[in-house]
This record gives C-alpha cells, structure tokens and sequence, in this order.
C-alpha cells in the first residue's frame, strides 16, 4: 500500500507538482498497480541476469571528427525565454 | 471513393513509376481523403506534395505518428507540453521513406507520450475506431491505425514500446509490425521507453509491411542500438506454409480471451494446418509475467526521458512567483496528462532508493526469463502465434478509470517487446463484441527469432493470402 507521503516524496523526486486530489487517487492507482506487479515478488530469480538491453553490442565507435553543431540561435528559437544568448529561467535563490 | 484510394501502396507505387498515374493526382487523392477526416486520427495534414525523390516509394504519401521528429512540422507527442514544438531535425525513419521518394500526408493523433492502448491518453482527444466511432482504435499509435483503416492514408508508420502497433492495427483490422529492437533507427522518435521503443509500418497488407520496413530499416550513426536488417527485406511471395511450425504457448489456454477473439484465433490455427503449417503447445512460463516486468521497466526508462521536460530548452514552461524549482513543477503539472503522471510516478517510485531492487532489478531479471522462454520455444519452433489482444475494441470511456485493466490490453503484445523479438499483427476475421452489437475485426500475431523479419513476412503473407480478409468498416469509414 502507497501512503500519501510515499506519493508526495515521488512527486518531489520526480518535479511533479500534484493537486490534493491527485495525491489521493495516485496513492490508490498506484497501489493497485504494484499489487500486481508484486506477483514477480514470488519468482526465484536469484541467479537470473538482469537483462538492461536486449541487442548484444560492444562499444559503437565511429571517428572522433569534429563537425557542426546546430546554430545557436536555432536551438534557442525553441526556448520559452532566451536571452543574451542563453536559457533564461527563474532564479534559483527566488522566494518560493 | 477514387479507384486510386483502392490501390496498395505497391500497386500505387509500381502505377506512378510506370507514369500509368501521376504523383500529384495521387497526392492529391489523398490530401483529399485526409481532409474528410471525422476520426481526430489527424492532428496535422501536409497542403503540399512533399514526395520529391525517385525509390521504391516514390509519389507516396504516409501519415507519420506524431512522435516522429519532422523539419519544421509540429511534433506534440500527443502532449499539451510540446503543443508548439516545431523540431530543428527528421527523425531517421521519415528521412529514409524520403530518400525512397515517400512524402508526408500528416502527423497522426497518439497517446501522449505513446502511453496508452486506447488512444485516449491524448491532450488533443480521442480517436474513433472507424469500425464503430463509439469504441477506441487502440492505442497508442492510434491516429496511424485508424486513418489507414478508414482510407484516409494508404500506410502509416508508429511506435510500438509494448504493443502500439500491432493492439490498434488489431482493433482497427489492418497489418502492423513490430520489427526487431534495432532494424530501425530510433534517433528523432521522441522517447518513451528507450531499451523498448521501436517504429514500424502500419499497413493494409503484409506487402506494403516489408516494403515500409525495407525503405526504413538500417544501421544510423545517430542511433547506436541500431543495426539494420542485413540485406533488408523483399516483397513477400510464399504461398503456404508447409514445413514450418508455430508454438501456441501452453499457457494462453488459461487467459481471458473474449470468446469471439478466441473463435477466430482457433479457425486461423486451422487455416495454418490446411496451408502445411505445423502447430503444437509450447511452454512460455514467464510471459505472464510480462506484464509486471513491463510497468516496472517502461515507467521507469520514461521517469528519465521525460525528465527533460522541465520548461527551459523547448516546449510549454508555467512561471510563477517561486524560483526555478517551482517553474519545473508548474510546467509538468500543466504540460503532462493523468496518464502520464502516473507513469512518471510509478518509475521513479521504482527507481527509488530502497526500492530499486525489489522491482527494477527483479523485473530486469524477469525480462531475462521472458527471452530464454522465447529462445527455447524457437529451438524447435519457428514462429510463436496468439490473439493480438485479448479483445475486440472496446467502448471510449470503459476503462478509463482502471488503469490495470486497461494495462491488460497489452497482455499478449508485451512479452515480444520485452524480449526485443519482431511480431506482426494481421487482421484474422470479425468477431462480435462481448455484450453484442456489429462485429469487429480481430487480429492474429505472429512472433519470430529476432532478424528474422523475412521469414516472419513470408509466413504472414501465405496466411494473409489464405485467410482473404476484405472487410471493411461501415459508415464509420467515411471520408
């Protein structure tokens, strides 16, 4: 069972800002979810690889050659707030 | 609806490099098809003829998943926190369809984020399955089936992460294929689920399948997990099946499949029988855990790729009165849907400390089950089949308050996925929906080794050849 507070350090962990209400419906979800997912609690794994990835690679090498990267003004076109050539955001030190 | 609306994108292709018809004319059909749109399949419609270039695809128009990355073309994600991203770069896919002369018809309508099997996840609404508009077409690259069911595209393309593809061309009686993790680039398809994630065509046939993936698959400096197909595929052409042997896994007998599902699933087994094919339980113990092991590793990939969504670089920000902290936390609260949240939270709970072993590792374990169970199958087999879904499409709205029940709809889709093996789903019969009403098309897939999409395209297309599905949806399909 996911307790309110559980649900409340994720959202902090996670930067997600979730309403009252919110909180009281993902505690249940969650639950719920995870009560399932508990099955695979039942399984003897303990000699089982994990398996992160599913295609067998060695390092993919290509030449270290330098090249263009995108213009500056192209990649800050899409900011919500460039300025001086650079990301604008809120203070860090801001009263919250 | 034009005679030029009626012809496979081979067909369409094979006309216009004869010159029998022209690239515009058939572009324009299209644009015009794709103009009557009454599904919300599309959330963006080229007005231009953008199929320049001379190839296997040359003159033909595709409708694009918006989670592909197109030059200057809206790409949401089916999210409201990219509502007016307009990517700098083509994702690889859609660079090749180009490079063999396709061009784009429009941007389709998905699940935000590709999480979702009902479409419904969207922040621009729902698709309607064009069989019946008060039921999903699956999801999540819902807008992609649904407009190639209803002749508003002649091919698609989407993601499938654990079965977006192969569900919605299920639910909405077309061929969708999933190939193998690494036959196709990932690089400019917005990430979900990174070590799952992999794009495919949607498609009327199993021809038009294998000349999509053709066109699309191969080795990208961009992408480094991806290897290609070696010498690429060709137009399948076999003719029956003998020979060749299919595993029903052992296990499926246990499952809740609706019984019309079921009905067709067992006549396409004995379609299988009557064309020389082979067909015997195997076990695949694990599968059923697929599931588990999904939600625990999805969820927790998109915990991090969405991380990147914090209102600096692009997309939506919200600023309020508070420092940068709090500009990330309004930004995601407004900029992601429920579903969405849900699954940010569900993987960083898995992720966390004091958690992550109990489900992040014994699911990474789990997965590892899941390949072996699979590698032992095609030791003696050549092809796992199932249902594509464990039912027709469901009612808008029916299971929208249970996420795990809606979960379940990838039940048969995950385990491909988790184990990086290709899998195709083709529209096997109609079946009645449970509670009554117009019948609906039901999908048959088809699983193989990994590379072995050639192998996996011939045995479909045999079957497809067999089976003659010509159905087509009703009045729902209009436009």
């Amino acid at each position: 069972m996911i307790e309110r507070e559980q649900v409340l350090h994720v959202a902090k962990l996670a930067r997600l800002r979730l309403s009252e209400a919110e909180v009281e419906k993902m505690a249940g979800e969650l639950s719920g979810i995870l009560e399932h997912v508990d099955r695979i609690g039942e399984l003897d794994l303990d000699d089982v690889p994990p398996t992160a990835h599913v295609v067998d690679l060695e390092n993919v090498l290509r030449p270290d050659e330098p090249r263009p990267s995108w213009p500056r003004e192209a990649v800050l076109g899409q900011a919500p707030d460039p300025a001086e050539g650079a990301f604008r955001v809120p203070s860090p030190q801001a009263e919250a | 609806m034009s005679e030029l609306l009626e012809l496979t994108v081979a067909e369409a292709a094979a006309k216009i490099a004869s010159g029998e018809i022209s690239r515009d004319e058939y572009f324009d059909a299209w644009r015009g098809a794709a103009a009557g749109d009454e599904l919300n399949g599309y959330l963006w419609r080229a007005e231009e003829n953008g199929a320049g270039g001379e190839g296997a695809l040359a003159g033909i128009p595709v409708a694009v998943k918006d989670l592909f990355c197109t030059e200057g073309v809206q790409t949401t994600a089916g999210s409201r926190i990219l509502e007016e991203h307009r990517p700098l770069y083509t994702a690889t896919a859609v660079r090749r369809l180009g490079e063999v002369g396709a061009g784009l018809l429009g941007k389709t309508n998905m699940d935000e984020f590709a999480m979702g099997s009902s479409n419904e996840n969207s922040a621009y609404g729902p698709v309607r399955n064009p069989w019946d508009r008060e039921r999903v077409p699956g999801g999540s690259s819902g807008g992609s089936a649904a407009v190639v069911a209803a002749g508003l595209a002649p091919c698609a393309i989407g993601t499938d992460t654990g079965g977006s593809i192969r569900q919605p061309a299920s639910l909405c009686g077309i061929v969708g294929l999933k190939p193998t993790y690494g036959a196709i680039s990932r690089y400019g398809m917005i990430a979900f689920a990174s070590s799952l994630d992999q794009c495919g065509p949607l498609t009327r046939d199993v021809t038009d399948a294998a000349l999509l993936l053709d066109a699309m698959q191969g080795r990208d400096p961009c992408d480094s997990t991806s290897v290609g197909i070696e010498g690429g595929v060709e137009a399948p052409s076999r003719q029956d099946l003998s020979g060749l042997r299919f595993a029903v896994p052992a296990e499926l007998a246990h499952d809740a499949i609706e019984p019309g599902v079921r009905a067709v699933f067992e006549a396409t087994l004995k379609r299988i029988e009557e064309l020389g094919g082979e067909i015997a339980e195997a076990p695949l113990p694990h599968a059923e855990h697929g599931i588990s092991a999904y939600y625990v590793i999805a969820p927790a990939e998109a915990s991090s790729n969405l991380a990147r969504y914090d209102g600096v670089r692009y997309g939506m920000r919200v600023e309020g009165e508070g420092d940068v902290i709090e500009m990330y936390e309004s930004t995601r609260a407004a900029g992601f849907g429920d579903e969405v949240k849900r699954r940010i939270m569900l993987g960083t709970y898995a992720l966390s400390s004091g958690y992550y072993d109990a489900y992040y590792g014994r699911a990474q374990k789990v997965r590892t089950k899941i390949a072996e169970d699979f590698a032992a199958a095609f030791d003696s087999f050549d092809f796992v089949v199932t249902p594509t879904s464990p039912s027709v499409a469901f009612g808008l709205g029916e299971k929208t308050a249970d996420p795990l029940a809606m979960y379940m709809n990838d039940f048969f889709t995950v385990p491909m996925s988790l184990a990086g093996i290709p899998a195709i789903s083709i529209p096997a019969g109609l079946a009645e929906p449970e509670g009554g009403g117009p019948q609906l098309p039901v999908g048959f897939q088809i699983a193989a080794p990994a590379f072995a999409e050639q192998r996996l395209l011939d045995a479909a297309y045999a079957l497809e050849q067999a089976i003659g599905f010509d159905a087509r949806p009703g009045e729902g399909g209009d436009g």
